[in-house]
């Protein structure tokens, strides 16, 4: 992993706000992409949402292309194969029954001051730092 | 709508731009700031942080607008009430994404690496969420009376 420059984090971040505020401004959503994969892959109970699926199509070339002109994947997963999958399947059974994830509770829930995206964000994150806590320092490393 | 969707994909481009540049990407890089305790990244804080400026000046913009430019309303949830559901999901979510260092926006952003382990994390995100629609979101259907067509809200 290479050193922190906070360059990248602040101008990440500004980019990732930006297309929030964008999508909230002109398309009147929220920007939250566990709900918009679930409508993508039809798994919300109500029709295939087609912004959605552009706005999933986007995320995936915005970030090939980034990875190509900006910055070069430099990623790192240690995570065993059980690991990835017991992961998966609970950030997307969760992120459905908590109605949502880092970018819809994290990112459009916070700068809205909704009382539930800040319960949410509160809840996930502590629980994210402490499972670290066990698996890095309890049970030692994934 | 020809109009709302350039608007997302476009969107969905500045946003996964976003994550590279961030490199929110990296779930290494993601443990390492939720690894309190260990050798601790603030990077994901500096995301947030900044993440939060153009989008809280958006929300705030909203309130003297009466309708989006391409739609005929805003869709925003207006549900107030910490309940349950809200609770435990967020805490799974949590211990799915301690536990990989994913979480949705950037395992599908990670697919553009071509990595098989982000491939596998998104499938496996994807059947819980399959799981979600049969068990609860099913129970709740059909535990509506005459729902028959009728769109849940969420």
């Amino acid at each position: 992993m290479s050193h922190l420059n906070v360059i990248w984090p602040i101008s990440g971040g500004l980019l990732i706000g930006l297309s929030a505020a964008l999508y909230l401004l002109l398309d009147g959503r929220i920007a939250g992409i566990s709900g918009m994969t679930a409508s993508t892959f039809g798994l919300t109970g109500e029709k295939v949402s087609l912004p959605a699926v552009g706005f999933l199509a986007g995320i995936v070339c915005g970030a090939a292309s980034a990875f190509v002109l900006i910055r070069q994947a430099d990623v790192t997963i240690s995570s065993s194969p059980i690991l990835l999958v017991a992961g998966g399947l609970l950030v997307g059974f969760g992120t459905r029954l908590g109605s949502g994830c880092t970018s819809g509770h994290g990112v459009c829930g916070l700068a809205r001051g909704a009382r539930r995206s800040i319960a949410a964000t509160i809840t996930f994150m502590t629980v994210a730092a402490v499972t670290v806590y066990v698996g890095r320092h309890l049970v030692g490393g994934p | 709508m020809i109009a709302r969707l350039i608007v997302s994909i476009l969107c969905g481009i500045l946003f996964g731009i976003g994550l590279v540049v961030s490199d929110m990407v990296n779930p290494e890089r993601v443990l390492a700031f939720l690894d309190v305790t260990g050798a601790w990244d603030p990077s994901l804080a500096f995301v947030m942080g900044a993440a939060l400026v153009p989008s809280a000046l958006a929300y705030r913009f909203r309130r003297h607008q009466s309708r989006p430019m391409f739609d005929d309303r805003f869709h925003i949830p207006t549900s107030s009430s910490v309940d349950a559901r809200l609770v435990v999901g967020a805490a799974m979510f949590g211990t799915g994404w301690g536990l990989v260092g994913l979480c949705p926006g950037p395992a599908l952003a990670g697919i553009a690496t071509g990595r098989w382990e982000v491939v596998l994390f998104a499938t496996a995100m994807l059947a819980g969420m399959l799981g979600y629609k049969l068990t609860i979101l099913g129970q709740r259907n059909s535990a509506l009376p005459n729902n028959g067509g009728r769109k849940l809200q969420d």
